[in-house]
């Protein structure tokens, strides 16, 4: 998009009957705000500023409703009861899955397997197509900017198939570099294993091309879609992509819920990741028959309140006109990054053309870890450390940085206070 | 504006985090250990040379926070001359009075600056990482985590 969007027409409408009401409204971050009760809340005295949506983002009144209704009057076991009870649980399990497929864009409902988060997603996949598919001597492909969750389990599947993990450059913007990244991919290359959005950088990953370039090789893609959520709309059918992953909670939704996306002829001839309940359709000590996809993949009794909360936040999502939010999002990011470029001695970490809410940062002679606590008392929360990203951290030379994340929520007047806060912190450390 | 963060931010920690007086590798030490602070990535090495059965010398390289380092060169000026058992003793002593915030514990005294931590929970294992490490060290073992409040 381009450019600043003012007075778009948008509806704040959330979950069906949520606080706030379904009707058509401007884009409004006021009545944004106030679907965010959290927000109101006060640290050290200090009026909290909310600066860490990329660790977990908050939940709207709507989704904390969807569930507390689920627990007050729907709550059985999903899949297995006759009862009323158990018809109305299962109703709104099911109901979350459709409202998944819509918001990825996936052309079948039984292509959402319903996992813990992001995390549990790669490792499915890995444990799952990978050790089918990858053999000794194949390799898999990553990126320098990749979090922890999507390197540690395509090393542990290389390590048990004594298979090859290569991993893609990026330049000191912060940005993929394509043409090496097209040379690493070979006819051994099994699968490529990639984030939409960097947690650290904030880099868009272009994801089409990447996914021309895999399959034109024959390798499948994984898209990790933790960061990209909440702030991109996604449409798995036009990214090409095999698998997608995103968590709940870095989306306005609950956290021990999150989605895996694979395309059906994938997850049919995969085998289970986990043995159990409901992933089987008949059980004898001789023989198991697996259930089809996508119940396959979930053993055990589901997060049943995660899946309906999550469902309440796609709802919060698709509520707010996407080219509006976006353009809010756009122009926060902006000021924020103008803002941030003059304090004195301080460097943004990941200058991507195409970027997300994310804005990391050095400042010379203070260690992040010490910008957070102040910034802290003065009610301002931001993320500092590694990010779970330490192979970036090395590429990049830097042991940590502080990172300022933006949600929907956020604000140029969030801006000023981490600027105003960042003064003290210069004064302190002078 | 500053009351509160002074409390453990003081000038004492300010200085030696930005020029700590040890803040070298050893040329020559007979024990060294890493300390690792797995959920911020922060790393303190501490060398260590020991004579007649007492600390001599104690020197350390840190990629760490204000706390972290302060800590470190702190402890230095306060380990160097005395024996293993007594620094254990020293260091049992100092990872309670970042949890606590008090200490009877004479040994300590300079490193009191130290105590603002325990208002800092997420804060307190800066503190001690360099003891832990330092611990390591007289172990015998090549690395020591700090341990969890």
């Amino acid at each position: 998009m381009t450019g600043v969007q003012t007075g778009s027409v948008t509806s704040l409408g959330l979950a069906d009957g949520q606080v706030g009401g379904n009707d058509v409204a401007d884009f409004n971050i006021e009545r944004v705000c106030q679907n965010f009760p959290i927000l109101r809340e006060k640290v050290y005295g200090k009026q909290l500023v909310y600066l860490d949506s990329a660790a977990t983002s908050q939940k709207p009144q709507g989704v904390i409703d969807a569930m507390s209704r689920f627990l007050l009057k729907k709550n059985a076991n999903v899949h297995r009861g006759v009862h009323h009870l158990a018809e109305r649980a299962t109703e709104a399990y099911e109901g979350a899955r459709v409202k998944a497929q819509r918001f990825l864009n996936a052309e079948h409902a039984n292509e959402i397997v319903f996992v813990r988060g992001a995390t549990e997603a790669i490792n499915l996949v890995a444990q799952s197509y990978g050790k089918k598919h990858v053999g000794e001597e194949d390799e898999v492909l990553i990126t320098a900017m990749e979090h922890h969750s999507n390197i540690v389990p395509w090393q542990m599947l290389c390590e048990q198939k004594n298979a090859r993990l290569r991993v893609a450059p990026i330049n000191d913007n912060g940005e993929l570099l394509l043409d090496e990244f097209e040379r690493l991919i070979g006819r051994k290359t099994k699968l490529v294993a990639v984030t939409h959005v960097s947690n650290v950088l904030g880099t868009i990953n272009p994801i089409r091309h990447i996914v021309e370039m895999a399959h034109a090789r024959g390798a499948r893609v994984l898209v990790d879609g933790a960061q990209a959520v909440p702030h991109l709309k996604i449409d798995v059918q036009a990214l090409g992509c095999d698998f997608y992953v995103f968590s709940g909670h870095k989306m306005y939704g609950p956290t021990g819920i999150g989605v895996l996306y694979g395309r059906s002829e994938l997850l049919e001839e995969m085998p289970p990741y986990q043995g159990g309940g409901d992933m089987i359709l008949s059980v004898s000590f001789e023989k198991t028959v697996y259930n089809v996809p996508p119940y396959k993949f979930e053993a055990g009794t589901p997060n049943m309140a995660g899946a309906v909360g999550l469902g309440a936040a796609i709802d919060f999502l698709a509520g707010l006109e996407h080219e509006a939010l976006a353009a809010h999002e756009k122009e926060v990011l902006a000021y924020g990054t103008r803002m941030l470029s003059a304090v004195p001695g301080l460097r943004l970490v990941g200058t991507a053309h195409a970027k997300a809410s994310v804005l990391s940062f050095v400042l010379d002679g203070v260690h992040p870890h010490d910008i957070g606590t102040i910034l802290d008392r003065e009610g301002v929360a931001i993320r500092t450390g590694h990010h779970c990203a330490q192979p970036l951290m090395s590429r990049l030379d830097i042991p940590a940085t502080a990172r300022a994340s933006l949600g929907c929520y956020n604000t140029r007047q969030d801006i000023d206070a981490l600027v105003a806060g960042l003064d003290q912190v210069r004064e302190l450390f002078q | 504006m500053f009351e509160d963060l002074r409390d453990l931010y003081q000038e004492v920690i300010l200085d030696r985090g930005r020029k700590p007086h040890h803040g070298r590798r050893l040329e020559t030490f007979d024990a060294q250990a890493k300390g690792d602070n797995p959920m911020c990535g922060d790393r303190v090495t501490v060398f260590l040379r020991r004579d007649d059965g007492r600390v001599q010398e104690l020197g350390f390289e840190a990629r760490g926070c204000a706390i972290s380092v302060a800590s470190a060169d702190l402890m230095a000026d306060a380990v160097i001359g005395h024996t293993p058992d007594e620094i254990r003793a020293m260091a049992e002593s100092f990872v309670d009075m970042a949890r606590t915030g008090v200490s009877d514990d004479a040994a300590l005294e300079t490193l009191r600056p130290l105590a603002g931590v325990h208002d800092y929970p997420s804060r307190v294992k800066c503190a001690t990482l360099p003891w832990a490490a330092l611990q390591a060290a007289l172990d015998g073992a090549a690395e020591g985590v700090a341990t969890s409040e």
